[in-house]
């Protein structure tokens, strides 16, 4: 089972999103991260550590918002104990879309690769189509 | 270096209201503060365990990007004083470096790019003449501080290239780089310490 983390400076927007994605995949894992340690707006490294740890997943998918989630989410991989690292990526993708069509893919029992593949589709796929 | 941040919390934060989200100052006291208090509660056997301490204490309390980034460099710098129980200028020069090479990897920062590297970038090239000169850690220390402080200024002209400041483009020229600001600040307060 493919996990995700989503790691937004804004709770709001983390847990807005997770709620988003569960309720087109239905009970995946994953789990929202936003804000600083204090709930304000920012990142909070130790709580997406904690969130990583913390899912019952094969493999960890992260999605990021904004510059420091994504310095923090980096600087994280580090800390994590290598076995667990391995199974972490960090996907470039759209927050919102990225983390909707990575879930949506993941509910489908689909390997990490597919669920990246499904984010990353997002980055060009269009909205207006005309 | 937590007294540094708690004088200067305000100037920094003021830096950052200028041309980031204004909170630059006010993140890096939290962070030292947190790092003070894990300094007090354990008990660091060498100078790469307070290293890291500190280190862990910007990485889960400073929020923004500066707590990553400069998390990452007390880790390198923690890592390039492993196993030593006393640091030589070379030392300092070398941990000094690491910091910086951590700080670019992790930020993806060049000089010019209106960040801490263009204070920790000139910081490393003085401290590592000081160290070939022969000079004491805490001449090493002065000279680096001295160094950054001369590459903080240097950013008032540039155009920000990376972080919250560079969606501003050409108006982020005319003000003074935070996070250069306070690698200033945190250098400076090195040295003092070390001067007593």
């Amino acid at each position: 089972m493919v996990g995700l983390v989503l790691v937004s400076h804004s709770p709001r927007v983390a847990e807005g999103t997770a709620e988003l994605v569960r309720n087109m995949a239905g009970e995946i894992e994953i789990s929202a991260v936003g804000g600083d340690s204090d709930g304000t707006l920012g990142t909070d490294p130790e709580g997406i550590k904690n969130a990583i740890e913390g899912l019952d997943a094969d493999e960890v998918l992260v999605f990021m918002d904004l510059g420091s989630a994504v310095l923090s989410a980096e600087t994280v991989i580090e800390m994590l104990s290598s076995d667990l690292s391995e199974r972490v990526r960090l996907v470039d993708a759209p927050f919102v879309e990225g983390a909707f069509a990575a879930g949506v893919t993941a509910s489908t029992e689909a390997d990490a690769n597919e669920c990246v593949a499904a984010a990353m589709e997002a980055r060009t796929e269009s909205k207006l189509h005309d | 270096m937590a007294a540094a941040m708690e004088e200067h919390r305000r100037y920094l934060t003021k830096l950052d209201s200028e041309i980031g989200d204004g909170d630059h100052g006010t993140n890096m006291h939290r962070g030292f503060q947190a790092a003070l208090e894990r300094l007090e509660g354990a008990q660091a056997a060498s100078p790469a365990d307070v290293l890291t301490d500190v280190s862990m204490a910007l990485i889960s309390k400073v929020g923004g990007a500066a707590g990553p980034l400069y998390g990452t460099a007390f880790l390198r710098a923690s890592t390039a004083l492993s196993g030593k129980e006393e640091v030589s200028a070379r030392d300092a020069a070398e941990a000094l470096e690491a910091a910086l090479e951590g700080i670019k990897q992790r930020g993806k920062a060049a000089v010019g790019d209106k960040t801490m590297v263009d204070a920790l970038e000139r910081a490393v090239v003085a401290a590592k003449e000081a160290a070939s000169a022969e000079e004491s850690v805490t001449r090493v220390f002065r000279a680096a501080a001295e160094a950054a402080w001369e590459g903080a200024e240097s950013t008032v002209p540039l155009t920000a290239r990376k972080g919250r400041a560079s969606y501003l483009g050409a108006r982020s020229a005319g003000h003074k780089d935070p996070g250069a600001t306070s690698t200033h600040l945190l250098l400076d307060a090195a040295a003092r310490a070390l001067e007593g």
